[in-house]
């Protein structure tokens, strides 16, 4: 005979403000099985899963039934209960009269005490025919990918390997470094952002632990945490890595000019280039879509000139798949493309840059050696305006959230303008000035007073160009009167938006992402860096708008977590899984592309029948790989699969319980 | 300066405010958050009492009365360039066009002459299908008020064919006409 | 290709030329232009400002007649325009409205027959090949901008153009053989009809739009909608004497430039009622003509 424990909680007055816990504790004494019901206001509370044990022991009971919040809260606290009691952790089964009941109908005490009731009835039917289950294990790969080389990689990288462990860091680009490889100086300390970032890019470098594989993208991830299948395209750079000694040789001689990126296209770098003077590695890449040879067949000089023959015209893609325990995503962010705003010249007004072209106009390696020239004709501007919150807060043209670090750098720029060219005037239209942060508003304070920028409350609602000036209008709102400015120079704060690619990278690697394409931590507060698949984390701006400390502590604690699990040897597996009743599988294959996570497959078994050995085809399920999800119960159609722990006879004994 | 007894101001303001919401089609002075790009915009702005975002305010604060007295209202020329770019999408011109016939049916006229320069327009559209420019000329000098500037106009206009001296009518008149008499049946105030 | 033409009363006085204009350069192009019969004014700049159900209603009548004949209405004046295009907005997005509103005008309009600008049917439906393929008299070397006013493309919803920085007009003119010039007052307003009851208000703001258009360097300035033309063209004396210029920018409605450019004569254009003389484009035009013929 089977004995169930049912165990009502009140959760203070979350439950029992709506329900009348003791009632339903009274009324699930007379379900078939239950030896044992009673009450109590938390279960949760260390008291009161001393409660369960005792009754446990007692009244001999075999199988719990806990009627409180939702089982994603407490099943955990709950299983734990019952093992150290003495039973295996799957005889216990939860009744959620909370989400489930009293939260939602909290007018009415007589009818959810009623559906209260009915819940837990339901949870007696089903306990009584629950199975005890066992957890496996599985080992774990020691080895971390990050993906993405910008300042966030680097750091997670650096400490996950400082830890002990292999990690590789996967860049698209033909250096790492990222966005911050392109500020001129940081805020709020004005310390020379190359200057902090190089060190950390030389060790990343040179650490025996980490791998750089730079010019590289996912191509593809299969498996699940602990053990991650990724295959990665290593585009042809056509340099040979071993043979090129950074020289540079090539890149003088090489007669192709394209914009460089990496200067947001405000001078030229060749075909054959490194991005920027510090790269990592300082190897060049031949971009074949510019590049002379590859193009029209003809030049070579390349080839031609390189002292140690490193060119390889006749490099190609390379694809590698590797192992991994965990993997940190860290790609970073893009700047939204301001050219949706006709008011602000549709991007067609060469002296309206943003924020990141303006980093390079003052950097001392930038297009202008670190002189500020405005790029339509390279005169010194004089009057400067600065517009905050583009494409930022505002849902009709950009995106509605606040991208958090522009208050910041433009104060860090209206400083900069104000400081190298003496008789200029910085004009800063805002609407908020947002400055939470060590020393943050401190900065911003010294920007209007020592600084003298002048800052003006309001949206711009126009540029326009006036002869070899821009006009730009806007209210003083805090006077209530309309303004003009006679500019030369404008710069706007666009937003951080996500990567264009985030998306894709989000569901080759399987995991969530928000309507703006940042992706999704597990928990706004309590699981900030985890995503909601074991395994993957998240660090910097590709979760959302970040500054370089955010970033960094953010990248750290990613570490952190992907060390954790890299730590053990092997960790156990959740045994709720499908399994196949062989016996009755058609073999038809149904289910297998019903898996989200290609945990089917069809094998072939030999079986004696009417005396002669027959083979046919079943479908086997790989249980490191199914989560289970239940859709491939559903699509076989001669009910062979079954999910333990939520079989077709214990959910319909539940619907039995409530119909019957 | 003299302080806003917010308290009350609110308390009075929610109808009105929701009556504007209401007759404008839904339009929520609630969801300006004070940015000033309307009123930086406005080709009209350097000629009025309030700027358009202040009139904004006004309404979320409940000062109806205020918004209702203001010129603002009476001199916006319903270009649209405002509600074209509120990053709130809040249609501005609309709040305008709505608070200028609420004030119309309360009395408050802050800017005779435009008012009456609609009021007139109407009429001839009611009395002959069309509008009668010439009649518009006239009609402000009868009625007294500061002699039609365009006076020195008019006579050039004429001899290039521009001013009818007739009115415009239409034959089937009867129809514009029913056409105001439903509108004011159902509480239209034309 | 056939429209409901609605002329609007600013066609028939003020903005003669813009009719005249519009039927001779629409034969040309071989677009039907049949008008309706009995058309009422729209209501344009008063009808909104005063009650919503009468700024539907009034040009919901002139949509009526022309969807009994099963047509699309081209409408030449941008205020027209832009009223006659709420209503069937607003028509076809509620069928409680278009309840209402037949019932006040007593006919019946669904919001089948659209309003339509008639720069975005000539641009738009004829199109700029065909356009220029008809070009006799190119307007080689006439430096234009485009003035499209407040109205004819905002609210950006109902729009057939950006409403920050129109093309179509600045297209057109070029198909014509003129040079366009990009300037950035396409979409400022005039100040419409404060100019008539408020000239304190309306003058600094055709000044402006003047001070620009000459700035841009253009011999003259095109436009689609008679009250612009009125403001910028009649008042462009006055507003000149206010501020102590003098502009000497000639206005056209651009079916006037499509007219001389299609080899009408400018007098059936009605060129010679404008107020600030055109004679002289007119005749640096004739005179390239001559030029390239005898050449
Ligand atoms: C104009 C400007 C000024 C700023 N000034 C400051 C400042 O003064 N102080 C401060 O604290 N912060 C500043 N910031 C913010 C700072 O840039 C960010 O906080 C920081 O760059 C975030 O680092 P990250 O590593 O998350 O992203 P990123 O710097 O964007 O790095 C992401 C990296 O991932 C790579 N990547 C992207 N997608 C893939 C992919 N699919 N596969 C492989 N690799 C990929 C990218 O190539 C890049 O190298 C500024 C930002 C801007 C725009
Ligand atoms: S490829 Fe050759 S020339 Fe170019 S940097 Fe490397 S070693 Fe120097
Ligand atoms: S950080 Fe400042 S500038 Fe940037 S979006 Fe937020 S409020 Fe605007
Ligand atoms: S533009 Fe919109 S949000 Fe900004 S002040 Fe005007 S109404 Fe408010
Ligand atoms: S619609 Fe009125 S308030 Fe808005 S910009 Fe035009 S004139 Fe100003």
């Amino acid at each position: 005979m089977k004995r169930v424990g049912v165990f009502i909680c009140h959760c203070g007055s979350n439950i029992a403000g709506a329900v009348d816990c003791e009632k339903v504790a009274e009324n699930a004494k007379s379900f078939p099985g239950v030896a044992f019901s009673t009450d109590y206001k938390y279960m949760c509370s260390e008291p009161g899963q001393e409660l369960i044990k005792k009754a446990i022991k007692d009244h001999k009971l075999d199988r719990i039934v806990v009627a409180s919040c939702s089982p994603r809260m407490h099943e955990p606290t709950f299983r734990r209960c019952l093992e150290s009691g003495g039973l295996n952790a799957y005889l216990l089964e939860m009744a959620n009269i909370r989400e489930h009941c009293s939260w939602v109908h909290p007018d009415d005490k007589e009818k959810a005490t009623w559906k209260a009731t009915e819940l837990v009835r339901m949870a007696v039917a089903k306990v009584l025919k629950n199975e005890p289950l066992q957890r496996s294990t599985i080992p774990i790969t020691k080895r971390a990918l990050v993906i993405g080389g910008g300042i966030a990689g680097i750091q997670a990288a650096l400490d996950i390997a400082n830890a002990g462990h292999i990690v590789d860091i996967v860049e698209k680009e033909p250096s790492i470094g990222g966005k911050m490889a392109q500020i001129d100086k940081t805020f709020p300390t004005l310390d020379c952002s190359a200057c902090i970032l190089t060190p950390k890019m030389v060790e990343a470098a040179n650490h025996p632990n980490i791998n750089l594989i730079t010019y590289s993208e996912i191509e593809n991830v299969e498996g699940y945490v602990g053990n991650f299948d990724v295959t990665i395209r290593k585009k042809a750079r056509s340099v040979d890595m071993t043979l090129c000694t950074g020289c540079g040789t090539c890149m003088q001689k090489c007669p192709t000019k394209v914009p460089s990126e990496f200067e947001m296209l405000m001078t030229d770098r060749r075909a054959i280039y490194t991005p920027f003077p510090q790269a990592i590695p300082n190897k060049p890449v031949i971009d074949r879509k510019n590049c002379r040879y590859f193009t029209t067949g003809k030049c070579r000089v390349c080839e031609k000139i390189c002292p140690t023959k490193a060119v390889d015209y006749t490099q190609e893609d390379e694809l590698v798949t590797q192992r991994y325990g965990a993997i940190v995503v860290a790609t970073g962010f893009d700047l939204f493309d301001h050219s949706v705003y006709g008011e602000y010249g549709y991007g067609k007004y060469k002296d309206v840059i943003t924020g990141l072209h303006f980093e390079r106009l003052i950097n001392a390696s930038g297009p202008t050696m670190g002189k500020i020239k405005r790029p339509s004709d390279g005169k010194v501007p004089k009057d400067v305006v600065f517009i905050k919150c583009v494409g930022s807060r505002d849902e009709a043209k950009g995106k509605a959230y606040c991208s958090k670090t522009c208050c910041m750098y433009t104060a860090k720029h209206a400083t900069l303008v104000r400081e190298k060219i003496k008789d200029s005037n910085v004009y800063v239209f805002y609407m908020d000035v947002r400055t939470p942060g060590k020393g943050y508003d401190e900065f911003y304070t010294r920007t209007t007073d020592q600084f003298g920028a002048k800052y003006i409350r309001g949206r711009v609602s126009k540029i326009y160009e006036k002869g070899d000036k821009l006009i730009v209008r806007g209210e003083d709102t805090l006077l209530g009167r309309p303004v003009e400015v006679e500019a030369d120079m404008v710069v706007l704060a666009t937003a951080m938006v996500a990567q264009p690619d985030a998306a894709k990278l989000a569901q080759m690697v399987g995991f969530s992402y928000d309507q703006d394409n940042f992706y999704t931590e597990a928990h706004p507060k309590l699981a900030p860096v985890e995503t909601h698949t074991a395994g993957v984390f998240l660090a910097g701006a590709c979760q959302g708008p970040k500054d370089i400390p955010e970033s960094v502590a953010q990248a750290s604690a990613a570490a952190a977590k992907a060390c954790g699990l890299l730590s053990k040897e092997e960790m156990p597996t959740e045994p709720i899984v499908s399994c196949v009743n062989e016996a009755i599988c058609a073999g038809c294959g149904m289910c297998v592309p019903v898996c989200p996570y290609k945990a089917l497959d069809l094998k072939v078994i030999q079986e004696r029948a009417h005396g002669k050995t027959i083979t046919r085809k079943v479908a086997t399920v790989n249980s490191g790989l199914c989560q289970g999800c239940g859709a491939c119960t559903v699509a076989c159609r001669s009910a062979a699969l079954n999910l333990k722990h939520f079989t077709n006879e214990q959910i319909l004994a539940e619907v039995d319980a409530l119909c019957l | 300066m003299e302080k806003i007894e917010l308290t009350k101001a609110l308390a009075q303001g929610q109808q009105m405010l929701a009556e504007v919401t209401h007759e404008s089609g839904g339009v929520r002075a609630s969801k300006c958050y004070q940015c000033g790009k309307c009123s930086a915009g406005c080709p009209v702005a350097f000629a009025m009492d309030k700027t358009p975002r202040e009139i904004m305010r006004l309404l979320q604060l409940g000062l109806m009365e205020e918004a209702l007295k203001s010129h603002t209202i009476w001199l916006c020329a319903s270009c649209d360039t405002c509600s074209t770019r509120c990053p709130r999408e809040v249609d501005i011109a609309k709040v305008m066009e709505t608070l200028r016939i609420i004030a119309k049916k309360k009395g408050y006229v802050a800017e005779k002459k435009l008012d009456q320069f609609h009021d007139l327009f109407l009429k001839s559209v009611e009395r002959n299908g069309r509008v009668y420019e010439m009649g518009l000329v006239l009609g402000r000098n009868i009625l007294g008020m500061q002699p039609f500037k365009d006076v020195e106009l008019s006579p050039a206009m004429l001899l290039k064919g521009k001013l009818a001296l007739l009115p415009h009518t239409i034959k089937d008149n009867g129809e514009v006409k029913k056409i105001f008499a439903n509108v004011r049946k159902r509480g239209g105030k034309v | 290709m056939k429209y409901a033409y609605y002329p609007g009363c600013s066609l028939s006085s003020t903005g003669i030329e813009y009719d005249m204009s519009t039927r001779k350069v629409a034969k040309a192009l071989g677009v039907e232009l049949w008008e309706i019969p009995e058309w009422n004014c729209c209501g344009a700049s008063s009808a909104h400002l005063t009650d919503h159900l009468l700024a539907l209603a009034l040009p919901a009548r002139n949509l009526a007649i022309a969807e009994e004949q099963g047509l699309d209405m081209a409408i030449p004046c941008a205020a027209c325009y832009v009223r006659t295009k709420a209503t069937e907005v607003e028509v076809k997005s509620s069928e409680e409205m278009q309840k209402t509103i037949s019932e006040v005008i007593e006919r019946k309009y669904t919001g089948q027959s659209r309003a339509r600008a008639l720069l975005d049917v000539f641009v738009n439906d004829v199109g700029l090949d065909s356009i220029n393929a008809l070009v006799h008299k190119p307007l080689k070397g006439l430096k234009v901008v485009s003035y499209y006013g407040c109205l004819l493309v905002r609210p950006p919803k109902y729009g057939f153009d950006d409403p920050e920085d129109p093309q179509s007009m600045d297209k057109l003119v070029e198909a014509l053989g003129a040079t366009p010039v990009d300037w950035a007052f396409k979409t400022e307003c005039c100040s419409g009809a404060h100019a008539i009851a408020k000239s304190e208000v309306g003058l600094p703001m055709i000044e402006k739009i003047l001070a620009a258009a000459k700035e841009s360097g253009a011999d003259c300035i095109a436009t689609a909608c008679p009250l612009c033309m009125c403001n910028l063209d009649m008042r462009q004396g006055q507003a000149g004497s206010k501020f102590g210029r003098s502009y000497n920018l000639p206005v056209f409605y651009f079916t006037e430039l499509m007219g001389i450019a299609l080899g009408i004569k400018p007098e059936e254009l009605g060129v010679n009622k404008h107020f600030v003389d055109a004679s002289g484009i007119i005749k640096k035009l004739n005179e390239a003509e001559g030029r390239r013929e005898t050449a």
